[in-house]
């Protein structure tokens, strides 16, 4: 298996634990091996703080950063970096995207969605058996 | 001598004039039990949270039709609510339900066309008095009667289920949404769902 996502200054994480839960954050510096120091100035707003590995987790994004680089160089390099779009268009944001608007959905909503989600499924296998035959 | 002759016997209340602002003649011989007057007033009709009106979708959560959605139609002066599935769609009849036992829905329903009898209050769902003393050793012998659903409460059904039904065919999945019973399965937490 190969590594492909690092800890490294830039490098954009998703927290997964706390207050900021569900916040994009850039690393600035790394702390030691169990914690680094991130900053959300760029995206949600989390604070800078330093937090442990376990509680972010790493995505393909990255952008160019001096380390301990401050919210208005982060802005800056977000925006050149065109970080947000690329966050926003991945499958990642959108099935957290997805799963926050169906925890909104009242029970009306809830069962028009089943309702979708079997006719497509009874869709899908029809097509399916066609093609086996 | 003559005292004795005024009282006119031994056990016959003397009539009052209280009626004129006078006392009674005579003392009655014989105490008289008057009812204890109340002086509890009477107690308006417990308050239905607001997310409960006329039109709104509930779940029942008690009884022999719980999770059932129905259709709210009016609070009772009892405080309960009147309630119709409608009958054709998921078998609940108009009844009363303690709002206490329902999940109340964003969900709702026009039902400004829908118009409930009068007649159709607190006392038509009461019980008979020998409905209620049918003792168990007849029904055990089985020669219970059975419950018979009277004439005017299927013409009443019919009448309110006809508005409703035009109303709930109005929303696209609602009749399916109304026929579906509701429950809970693994990770659904009731307390985080919207309803």
């Amino acid at each position: 298996m190969v590594f492909e996502r690092y800890v490294e200054v830039g490098r954009v994480a998703l927290v997964n634990y706390g207050d900021s839960k569900g916040e994009l954050v850039t690393i600035v510096d790394v702390v030691d091996g169990n914690k680094c120091l991130v900053d959300g100035a760029a995206a949600g707003g989390a604070p800078r703080q330093v937090i442990s590995y376990s509680r972010i987790n790493l995505t393909d994004l990255k952008v160019a950063l001096g380390r301990g680089a401050k919210g208005k160089a982060q802005k800056a390099a977000w925006k050149a970096a065109g970080t947000q779009a690329a966050w926003d268009s991945s499958s990642w944001a959108k099935r957290l995207a997805n799963k926050k608007t169906r925890a909104g959905l009242n029970d009306f909503s809830k069962f028009k969605v089943m309702c979708a989600k079997k006719s497509k499924s009874a869709a899908v296998a029809k097509k399916l058996k066609s093609y086996k035959k | 001598m003559a005292i004795f002759v005024a009282t006119g016997g031994p056990k016959k209340a003397p009539k009052t004039a209280a009626s004129k602002g006078k006392s009674p003649r005579m003392y009655p011989a014989d105490d008289v039990p008057v009812p204890k007057k109340s002086r509890k007033a009477t107690k308006a009709a417990p308050k239905v949270r607001g997310s409960i009106t006329p039109g709104t979708v509930v779940i029942l959560l008690s009884g022999h039709f719980r999770g059932k959605r129905v259709v709210c139609l009016k609070v009772l002066k009892s405080g309960l609510l009147l309630v119709s599935g409608p009958f054709k769609i998921n078998g609940v009849p108009l009844k009363r339900v303690n709002p206490a036992y329902v999940i109340a829905t964003s969900t709702k329903v026009d039902v400004s066309k829908v118009s409930v009898p009068a007649s159709v209050d607190d006392a038509y769902f009461a019980r008979s008095e020998a409905a209620a003393s049918a003792g168990e050793e007849k029904f055990f012998k089985g020669d219970a009667s059975k419950a018979v659903v009277s004439d005017q409460r299927k013409a009443d059904q019919k009448a309110v289920d006809a508005a409703l039904m035009k109303a709930v065919g109005s929303t696209p999945v609602l009749k399916q949404y109304l026929n579906a019973k509701f429950t809970l399965t693994n990770n659904d937490r009731p307390h985080n769902m919207v309803f």
